[in-house]
């Protein structure tokens, strides 16, 4: 196990590594954020001190061994417009995104299961196909065009919900939760909606194979022959061995969402991180973007440990060694 | 004689395809004694499977059971509801499945496999089924057992799983196991163990056992009365002394013939001509008739119906081999 998590520890800092050199050179390629940040009536000495304290007037090598240098002392950049950490910028939009995010795939999971179990357990009826169908245009439906017509629908026609913005929080360890009030999660609702949506489809299609092709097996026929009931068939024999693919799904959807859900919150001004990159990235405010992506990075890293971690709790064949990775 | 524990009459269950609907078994007549060990044998595709599952009406579509009665203790099955047959399986009539490798649920505990077969069936506390599957796998030679219910499935070696198998059949004492090829897979040391504790635990227990197989050798070893069957049908039935003896079904003869253990070493088995047929290719009148030595013209016009004898030796044949041919 100890051998497991330090060779997972070496892959991590090597992915973590790759990543920065490729967003950095692609930030850089983007454009120079000077146009942008400073006004076209100020002086050209106070232009040129202003290169000079950002750091834009070195070579892209010694820029990126810079930011290399602080990043390791835990320092990843201050942001160009806003002017203060670009970790502590991301960090204060991490709750309102959590929070999103956590509900959304809640939601998936208390839907997607249950539906792609029916979906599954009889693949010919009516029903069954009603969802499939429905899978595909979850799939398939552009998260932009289904936001707006969430508003339209519940916002606009029908009145129920807000449009935009976090509604009324309240603080819970110091964090701020939007889950907590019924304003907060009236404002929840339709973008946590539109991020679960996709999810839902693909667990409803996850656990819709993998039900048909459980009930198949002889593990099922032999529990038959034993008198288990239907529901436990079902529920313990079946479940638990389509869980295994499902929760690998679940947990990359997750970092996924948390991590780039910037079109959702961009359609419903969800004050998020993803609303924060595309902001960023208008800005060529470089520090957040490189922060951001590698915040992103180690993220993934994490998830995809927990979820080999949950593995190996759900299936007992599975065991983390060294070996493994 | 006493009243059977479990009677079958006129079996028949076919599998549907675009074409129809096939016979895998057709006409099965089967009574099974309490306490008795019978051996159904047979070669592949000659329905001995299909029969065990459609004892217990476990066939699922596209194959249906369509005729006949299937009585235990009177109790007519092919009539009884979903729920009374669920109550039934795993508690009055246990089945024994080939593959101990694909049976047992990969993921879930020996323990909650073992317990639930007894939960299911009547009310007991967890840590009392536990304790009971515990006896059964020490019944079954397992050592440790407490430790061993606490493991998973691919913890366990393929002789060891069966056992577990045979252990679960075992929990709720049944009135019989249908046992399908169960030593299959093994080898054969672990094999003729597994045979001597299932003779055993039947005879202590009083529970009859039927025991599918192709292997002649086995049944030898095992049963008191034996069952052949091919193409679907029981051809002949009789205790194992008088079938292996003096069989009387050419089939029958063929089949001793083709095992090892009648042949001196160095000669040529002898085997029966051709394949047995497929369900949707069967020939007219008898099925054997194709692969027959003694085939007479009757054969291809007539169904051989069965002819029984005062000690309960029957057969399905025009021309029998005549007595005293030893195979």
């Amino acid at each position: 196990m100890s051998a497991y998590i330090l060779q997972r520890l070496i892959q991590s800092v090597l992915v973590l590594l790759a990543v920065s050199i490729v967003v950095f050179l692609a930030v850089y390629g983007i454009g120079d954020p000077i146009e942008l940040l400073v006004p076209p009536q100020v002086s050209a000495a106070e232009r040129a001190a202003m290169i000079r304290r950002l750091g834009l007037d070195l070579p892209v090598w010694q820029q990126y061994l810079s930011f290399l240098g602080s990043a390791l002392k835990g320092d990843l950049g201050t942001s160009f417009v806003h002017g203060v950490p670009a970790v502590e910028l991301i960090l204060a939009r991490l709750p309102a995104t959590f929070e999103l995010v956590l509900l959304a795939m809640g939601l998936a999971a208390v839907i997607g299961v249950p539906l792609g179990l029916l979906a599954g357990l009889n693949p010919e009826s009516r029903p069954s196909r009603a969802i499939m169908a429905g899978t595909i245009l979850g799939f398939s439906l552009p998260s932009f065009w289904k936001g707006m017509m969430l508003i339209l629908l519940f916002s606009v026609a029908l009145g129920w919900l807000p449009t935009a913005g976090r509604g009324e929080t309240v603080s819970i360890l110091g964090f701020q939760t939007s889950l907590l009030t019924l304003n907060g999660l009236k404002h929840l609702t339709l973008p946590a909606l539109n991020l679960a949506i996709p999810n839902m489809a693909l667990m409803i299609r996850l656990v819709a194979a993998g039900t048909t092709e459980a009930m198949t097996q002889d593990y099922v026929k032999y529990a038959r022959a034993k008198g288990v009931r239907r529901q436990r068939i079902v529920g313990r024999h079946v479940l638990r061995n389509i869980l295994i693919p499902v929760v690998t799904v679940a947990g990359m959807e997750f970092g996924s969402l948390v991590a780039f859900s910037t079109i959702t919150e961009t359609v419903f001004a969800w004050p998020g991180m993803g609303k924060l990159l595309i902001d960023s990235i208008y800005h060529l405010d470089r520090p957040v973007v490189v922060a951001y992506v590698m915040l992103a990075t180690l993220l993934f890293v994490v998830v995809n440990f927990l979820v080999d971690v949950l593995y190996a709790a759900l299936d007992p064949r599975v065991k983390l060694t060294g070996e493994m990775a | 004689m006493t009243t059977p524990l479990l009677e079958v009459r006129g079996l028949k269950t076919v599998f549907h395809d675009l074409a129809g609907a096939w016979p895998a078994i057709d006409g099965v007549d089967l009574a099974i004694q309490p306490g008795e060990i019978v051996g159904l044998v047979g070669e592949s595709g000659s329905g001995k499977s299909v029969t065990g599952f459609s004892l217990v009406q476990l066939i699922d579509p596209p194959g249906e059971v369509v005729a006949g009665d299937v009585l235990f203790k009177g109790e007519d099955l092919r009539q009884a509801s979903e729920e009374r047959l669920r109550s039934l399986r795993g508690d009055r009539i246990a089945m024994i499945f080939q593959d101990p490798l694909m049976t047992l649920n990969p993921v879930l505990s020996i323990g909650e496999q073992m317990s639930e077969a007894i939960l299911e069936h009547r009310k007991c506390s967890r840590q009392e089924a536990l304790t009971e599957a515990a006896k059964a796998l020490s019944r079954v030679g397992i050592p440790s057992p407490e430790t061993r219910l606490k493991q998973f499935p691919h913890e366990f070696s393929g002789g060891m799983r069966q056992r577990v198998a045979i252990a679960t059949a075992l929990l709720n004492a049944p009135d019989l196991i249908i046992a399908d090829e169960p030593t299959t897979a093994l080898d054969v040391t672990i094999q003729s163990q597994i045979l001597f504790e299932v003779q055993k635990l039947s005879r202590e227990t009083g529970t009859a056992v039927l025991w599918i197989t192709h292997d002649l050798a086995v049944v030898a070893e095992l049963a008191d009365r034996v069952a052949v069957m091919y193409a679907g049908r029981i051809v002949e039935t009789g205790t194992v002394d008088d079938v292996l003896s003096t069989p009387r079904h050419p089939y029958t003869l063929g089949l001793l013939g083709s095992s090892a253990a009648t042949v001196a070493p160095g000669e040529r088995l002898k085997q029966i001509n051709g394949a047995a047929p497929s369900i949707n290719a069967r020939p007219s009148g008898c099925p054997f008739r194709t692969r027959c030595e003694r085939a007479l013209p009757v054969c291809a016009q007539i169904d051989p119906s069965p002819q029984a004898r005062d000690d309960g030796h029957s057969y399905r044949c025009h021309n029998p081999v005549p007595e005293g041919i030893a195979p």
